[in-house]
């Protein structure tokens, strides 16, 4: 690079620096507001029934008071265990299934193959909230209403995760299965011992996916549990909001509770999960 | 429950193979592995899924009781729907939903995606703040928002007020509370679109925008000729998953069923919300099953319509 060719690059830069420098106070800005509710939430359950619509930030007199309500006057231990169980249930059962599905669609030929993945396909656009009368219907035909079943099962099947695992198969070396065919190892050897450990960190990345889905998920949990018992937190916490009508102080003590477990995760595994979502669009 | 499914199937295939003395050849085995492989989630799709599409399609042509009794009634459903202002009024705050929310996204997200596709620790920091309302639950958003959008002593209406643009019901007035969804589904749901553009973006080449700046292209250029048509195919993506989202995504019901109930005087009644409420209120459940059919409709029409809009949009999965 000649002299004048630096010359012009370093005031390139300089001129760019203030634009840069302004960009930055942007990206700043829109990420503080994009938070800013989620601190009002934990600001809000941190306050006394009276201060709780002050524009203060930090609260003046913080208080446990909101937490230890919740947690004596409401069975909220069960419905947090409720919804671990499901969710973690799904998540288990699920990844099984869509990575044994998955290997199956890109590594085995039988006849029949593309037409059943084509099939599993034509379900990828059909969301639950469509199809929630059916299911119901479905669901109560098959004695599934109040049941932890009911909760789990219709929720583990879904085409993403299979088509996302496909893909993944798909790009893995034949060799390595074809090493262990030839020393005799069955089909289920062969995906147990070599294809689940290989596939250890898309398996992750589906995991903390589904977890939290099922965590967050409402609509299916408020329609086909009446028990108390079997309530799942979102349901609980929407059914809080009409049995505490204006005590948002309680809500929002609530609220964060619902909300901390799925924000620590993300945080974790951060990493993992936007690397995973941003691969998944089509190119 | 896994691990029954998981014995069965280890120990169907060496069933399978001495039941027919070894005689089965490596491809019948191969055969058998596979159907074995894919049938606990092909059944399950099949019965949680394809069964309850086709259950929708015939359930609209029948009444059916709280109980359970059904009696057909050919197109009663539909002859009622189509007289159902509710109905038409569902199918405008869904229209006008659509309208406001995918550009909205469209635009916030590839805004975002351009703003912070350097790959610097700082980016990497804003990025994760913008992605973060995504983790929380639509109630616990709903919930959160009801609060900072109450009437006058909700903090919103704290800062409005303080600069002098005075009060909103913005969840209480009829004007306002259709935009207020929309503003709470676009902060939860950019996040998501930010990062599919940023995966588009970061598949463009860095070469072709060196090359553009040598001809003396500036940004804005460089924008139009290169960025927006090599991401054509992220675009339509983008597109085609926001468009079923504001149709049938979750927040459509989470979000309308805690702020509002789809008040007030029906503006934020989405289609979702009303098939939801004529079933499990009002125990409509054929009329409801008839109303989310079109819905299922509706959505296949919206796909072809994308995949032709963006001649074909190399739609492609492998």
């Amino acid at each position: 690079m000649n002299d004048g060719a630096r010359a012009t690059l370093q005031l390139e830069l300089a001129t760019l620096r203030p634009t840069r420098l302004a960009l930055h106070l942007v990206g700043l800005l829109l990420a503080f507001t994009a938070v800013a509710p989620l601190f009002w939430m934990v600001s809000m359950s941190f306050k006394g029934a009276n201060d709780i619509f002050g524009v203060n930030l930090v609260p003046d007199h913080p208080t446990l008071g909101n937490f230890l309500y919740v947690f004596t006057q409401v069975d909220f231990f069960r419905y947090l265990w409720n919804t671990f169980f499901v969710a973690a249930s799904v998540t288990i059962v699920a990844l099984f299934f869509h990575s044994m599905a998955g290997y199956a669609l890109a590594r085995l030929r039988f006849p029949g193959r593309d037409a059943i993945f084509l099939a599993m396909f034509a379900t990828f656009l059909i969301s639950q909230p469509v199809i929630i009368v059916p299911l119901f219907i479905l669901a109560r035909a098959l004695h599934m209403l109040d049941s932890y079943a009911g909760l789990i099962v219709p929720s583990i099947f879904n085409a993403f995760g299979i088509f996302l695992l496909r893909q993944f198969y798909l790009a893995v070396p034949r060799e390595l299965e074809e090493a262990a065919v030839i020393d005799g190892a069955g089909y289920f050897r062969v995906y147990w011992s070599i294809i689940l450990p290989l596939s250890r960190p898309i398996l992750s990345a589906l995991a903390i996916l589904f977890f939290l889905a099922n965590w967050n998920s409402f609509l299916w949990p408020l329609t086909i549990t009446s028990d108390q018992k079997l309530w799942m937190v979102q349901v609980a916490i929407a059914s809080f909001r009409q049995q505490y009508n204006a005590s948002w102080n309680y809500i929002m003590a609530a609220s964060t509770v619902v909300a901390l477990p799925t924000v620590v995760m993300f945080v974790i595994f951060q990493k993992r999960i936007i690397e995973s979502i941003k691969t998944s669009g089509i190119k | 429950m896994v691990n029954d499914a998981l014995r069965s199937d280890a120990s169907a295939i060496p069933a399978a193979r001495k039941a027919a003395g070894f005689r089965l050849s490596n491809r019948q085995r191969e055969w058998i592995a596979g159907y074995l492989f894919v049938a606990p989630d092909a059944l399950g799709l099949l019965i949680f899924v394809g069964a309850p599409m086709l259950l929708s399609l015939s359930l609209g042509f029948f009444s059916v009781s709280g109980f359970g009794a059904y009696s057909f009634v050919g197109l009663a459903n539909y002859r009622r729907m189509l007289a159902d202002p509710l109905f038409w009024q569902s199918l405008r705050v869904t229209v006008l939903y659509i309208v406001m929310l995918v550009p909205a996204l469209y635009a916030s997200g590839l805004g975002l995606a351009l703003l912070i596709q350097a790959d610097t620790r700082f980016n990497g920091f804003v990025r994760t703040l913008l992605f973060m309302p995504q983790t929380v639950s639509l109630v616990v958003v709903a919930l959160v928002w009801q609060v900072l959008l109450i009437d006058k002593i909700g903090v919103l209406n704290r800062f409005t007020s303080a600069v002098g643009l005075g009060s909103v019901s913005w969840l209480g007035d009829p004007h306002f509370a259709l935009i207020a969804v929309v503003v709470v589904s676009i902060w939860f749901l950019m996040g998501f679109y930010m990062l599919i553009f940023l995966g588009g973006l970061q598949d463009i080449p860095k070469e072709y925008y060196e090359a553009a700046k040598i001809d003396g292209a500036g940004p804005v250029a460089s924008f139009y000729l290169i960025t927006l048509p090599l991401l054509r195919p992220t675009s339509f993506f983008v597109l085609l998953v926001s468009t079923v989202t504001a149709v049938c995504g979750s927040q459509t019901f989470d979000l309308v069923y805690v702020m509002t109930r789809g008040g007030p005087a029906n503006t934020t009644s989405l289609a979702i919300f009303y098939v939801y409420q004529q079933a499990f209120l009002f125990n409509e459940y054929g009329y409801a099953a008839a109303m989310a059919s079109v819905l299922v409709v509706v959505l296949m029409l919206i796909t072809v319509l994308l995949f032709m809009l963006t001649r074909g949009g190399r739609f492609t999965y492998e």
